[in-house]
């Protein structure tokens, strides 16, 4: 059970460069963002629509569902400014070799420790920011949101960084209340829905931008054209919450068992568990306000953003500030 | 206001008869208590309510750290005390909105369960008249004739829920609906969380938690009353009567540590009988660990953790001799430095003023792996290495026949403060090493040997609270990730005669945001082109 020194050593070496790597992608995607096409044939795409809807009667069109399609039909519109879609395209490279590298980092961790590389918090924050790189990947594939991306590295990079710096641990193995199978299906899942869950979180702040400035252009007038269309943003912060929500359950429904047989109950309002209820409670009044009238739109939005930040304060503060069972942080 | 109904108002019609109104009324606060926005505003209060627990120390969880918050927070602390605020999830508003929010859910369900009986009975709607109109729409001429498309389009169709209806001049159409399960994982998820909300609280009713420290010597415990127990927090309706029978014989306590005194592995080596083994005094082996609890006569047993008993002897001058392993609490859990008071009666005195100034206490500290500077002892690791204690010994009145409740860990301190119990000798011992009173009583400290600490633990309903747990998850994947839509095929023999055939194809998707579009147009390509498409 002793750790090795050199993998850990290459495991470190691996996250700063990820690190690196993704706040270089970061730049491509913000310079995208600014000047690409992809920003300008959004813009383009809102003011079409506004005459559209000003010329309402004309043959109905399926807006409701398809971003893709009218995406491609304003690409023909726009002329291409290749330069700065290459550098959005490699923004992405940037982004896959990084996550190529966190991964790594990921593995030679838990090579050197022979565990599951989440037993601190560096390690825990290293994971959760590997799968929301790898769901951000996912979303960009599927919507057109690349050059969105900077935004999304935003969050992550901050992460990484106060992960490598503040809450940097040692490789050392877990005390015996982690060494369980537990840990690799409770802290598993709690990783993999707190990582999904930063994409809503950020797709419902850009929501709230571009509504704003559909309500009332001046607002936010340079920026939010560039955004995607709102039911877009919100389709993307739907899916994913939908996705991530039913393993969050899952992984505080882990929690509980494993509970059971290691504190001696399966419910005790620890701390952790009770702001993971409250997370809950909040992304279960998402769901329900996507069905009550009134309360579509920016108020959904705002719930979700709402829940991300209960899991923010779950991360941090939970583990930092009080003192709980789920002590395992790692730091002084 | 009351004053003018009473003048003014003429007497009562029907319409507003008082049993009306109060009926309206009661209507009223039903449908306004189980609207959705209700629903989402309990939902928001809950979350906040719960937030506090997470802020304020709570008293079942940390009773000293919530009494010195209060006593450290004035008139502030009282007054969050008596609002309940450190004990927030037992609290009367806590309960209130969960409360609320479970006739919320009933009063929601209710009406809802009708519906999903009324609409799994239904069959798809009908084929509307335009089906242009419809978000998701493809038509195309095909050359095939009507009857090939028709029965393509049925065979595609198979694992939906259809109906074919005829209409004029030799259209047909077909309704199609799938994605039932998806109102069904709703309503499981729903009576689930109700049924798990319903087992959680019969829980808190009928279990129990008690801790008891047991010496790693092959003592014993026996699960047969709570006074058995160092503390036990007994649920409501749980009275230390009819405990679940069976006993613990604790043989030995390993710890395990890394060279940085991290542990490693906690295991302890029981036996235990229960049920027919009790009468027939048969001990079963058992390995208890962290992670691995003991479950025996629907009872769980834990190994909460370990420390340190000092064994003393004390050989009073006229010969007597007493010998007493005590267990001493453990203050460091990554040194395992243990503090404790070991407490002595004298023997054969029967004149209790004389008893009163003869008793022995030999308090201190313990340390497992000593280090001794400039005289003081402190622990530098967990395991047992030549183990030393540094103690006082207090001579005089303990207090013991006070009435006064005393914990097993230390002297009365009000003793001492009276002068009625002083220090007579302070040494650092090692193993055999003793002290020498000025009245000749001889104190020696003899060995250390381990004690562990022990919780069980007892909850009836806790297996039910699992499997409605389950059902929840599983309900609400359902409910997540199934998409309910519907698909219209129209057939029409297009016009002048010939083979050829107009297909018309709509689709719906019944709940929002389901990203219906790409199954749609796999449907229809399929349907147009006439060929299944190639996975």
């Amino acid at each position: 059970m002793l750790v090795n020194e050199t993998l850990s050593q290459y495991s470190d070496w691996s996250y700063t460069s990820a690190t690196a790597i993704y706040v270089l992608a970061l730049v491509f995607f913000l310079i995208e963002q600014a000047f690409g096409a992809k920003g300008r044939i959004a813009a383009e795409r809102t003011r079409e629509r506004a005459r559209e809807l000003v010329g309402a009667g004309g043959p109905p069109v399926s807006e409701s569902e398809s971003g893709t399609s009218s995406t491609t039909t304003s690409t023909a519109s726009v002329p291409a400014r290749g330069r700065y879609e290459r550098i959005g395209r490699m923004g992405v490279a940037l982004m896959v070799l990084g996550a190529l590298l966190h991964f790594s980092a990921l593995t030679l961790r838990g090579l050197a420790t022979h565990r599951l590389p989440w037993g601190n918090m560096y390690e825990y924050i290293m994971a959760v920011t590997f799968i929301a790189v790898v769901a951000w990947l996912v979303v960009v594939k599927k919507f057109p949101v690349r050059h969105l991306s900077g935004f999304m590295l935003l969050p992550v990079v901050i992460l990484m960084f106060i992960g490598g710096t503040l809450l940097y641990t040692v490789a050392a193995p877990v005390q015996p209340a982690l060494q369980s199978y537990w840990l690799a299906i409770h802290v598993t899942a709690a990783i993999i829905a707190s990582g999904i869950f930063m994409i809503p979180g950020v797709a419902s702040i850009f929501y709230l931008f571009r509504t704003a400035h559909e309500r009332n252009p001046e607002k936010f007038a340079r920026f939010a054209p560039k955004l995607p269309p709102a039911d877009v943003l919100d389709r993307v912060a739907y899916r994913a919450t939908v996705l991530a929500f039913p393993l969050f359950t899952f992984g505080v429904l882990c929690g509980a068992i494993w509970a059971e047989s290691a504190w001696g109950r399966f419910w005790g309002w620890d701390p952790k568990e009770t702001t993971a209820f409250i997370a809950w409670v909040v992304y279960a009044a998402y769901l329900h306000s996507r069905h009550t009238a009134g309360w579509r739109g920016t108020r959904a939005a705002v719930i979700n953003i709402l829940g991300f930040a209960v899991m923010v304060f779950n991360l941090f503060f939970i583990n930092l500030v009080t003192t709980g069972l789920h002590s395992y942080a790692g730091v002084g | 206001m009351t004053a003018t109904e009473t003048t003014t108002a003429p007497p009562p019609k029907y319409r507003d008869s008082r049993l009306r109104r109060v009926l309206a009324f009661a209507r009223n606060t039903w449908r306004g208590l189980t609207s959705m926005r209700t629903a989402l505003i309990l939902l928001f209060l809950l979350a906040l309510a719960a937030m506090p627990g997470t802020l304020l120390p709570q008293r079942p969880l940390n009773p000293p750290k919530t009494d010195q918050y209060i006593a450290s927070h004035g008139w502030w602390g009282t007054l969050l005390d008596r609002l309940q605020f450190f004990n927030v999830y037992s609290s009367v508003w806590f309960s209130a909105i969960y409360l609320l929010l479970m006739v919320s859910l009933v009063g929601c369900l209710l009406p809802r369960t009708l519906e999903y009986y009324r609409s799994m009975r239904a069959k798809p709607v009908l084929t509307p008249r335009r089906l242009s109109r419809m978000p998701h729409f493809e038509q195309a001429r095909l050359d095939r004739s009507s009857d090939e498309v028709f029965a393509a389009a049925r065979a595609r169709l198979k694992y939906w829920r259809t109906v074919e209806r005829d209409e004029e001049d030799g259209t047909r159409s077909i309704s199609a609906e799938r994605g039932y399960l998806r109102e069904t994982g709703n309503l499981l998820f729903h009576f689930s969380l109700l049924g798990l909300i319903v087992f959680f609280a019969l829980g808190k009713l009928y279990s129990y938690e008690g801790q008891v420290i047991v010496q790693a010597d092959g003592s014993e415990f026996c699960n047969s009353g709570i006074l058995n127990y160092d503390s036990f927090t007994p649920g409501l309706r749980v009275d230390g009567t009819d405990l679940d029978p069976f006993c613990i014989k604790v043989n030995d306590m390993y710890a395990e540590y890394t060279a940085a005194n991290e542990p490693i592995a906690y295991r302890s080596h029981i036996q235990y009988q229960s049920g027919a083994d009790l009468q027939n005094n048969v001990w079963q082996p058992y390995l208890l660990e962290v992670n691995s609890p003991l479950r025996t006569a629907g009872d769980r047993v834990y190994l909460l953790g370990y420390g340190y008993s000092p064994t003393f002897t004390v050989t009073w001058p006229n010969g007597q001799k007493r010998s007493q392993t005590i267990q001493w609490a453990t203050t460091d859990t990554t040194t395992e430095l243990g503090e404790g008071a070991t407490k002595f009666d004298p023997p054969g005195i029967t004149d209790p003023m004389v008893r009163r100034t003869k008793e022995l206490a030999v308090t201190g500290l313990l340390a497992p792996t000593p280090q001794v500077q400039n005289g003081i002892l402190t622990s530098i690791a967990p395991e047992l290495n030549h183990p030393m204690v540094a103690v006082d010994v207090m001579q005089g009145d303990l207090g013991l026949d006070s009435g006064q409740t005393q914990s097993i860990f230390s002297i009365d301190q009000t003793m001492v403060d009276d002068g009625r119990l002083k220090r007579v000798a302070r040494e650092n011992l090692a193993e055999g090493q003793s002290i020498t009173l000025a009245d000749g009583t001889k104190i020696s400290f003899d060995g250390v040997q381990k004690w562990v600490s022990l919780q069980v633990s007892h909850d009836p309903t806790q297996v039910y609270v699992l499997v409605c747990a389950i059902s929840m998850l599983v309900g609400l994947g359902a409910s997540l990730l199934i998409k309910r839509r519907r698909v219209w095929i129209r057939v029409t023999p297009a016009d002048g005669g010939g083979d050829g055939t107009v297909l018309q194809v709509g689709g719906l998707a019944r709940t929002d945001q389901a990203g219906y579009g790409e199954e749609f147009n796999r449907i229809a390509n399929e349907l147009i082109s006439g060929e299944k498409r190639k996975k």
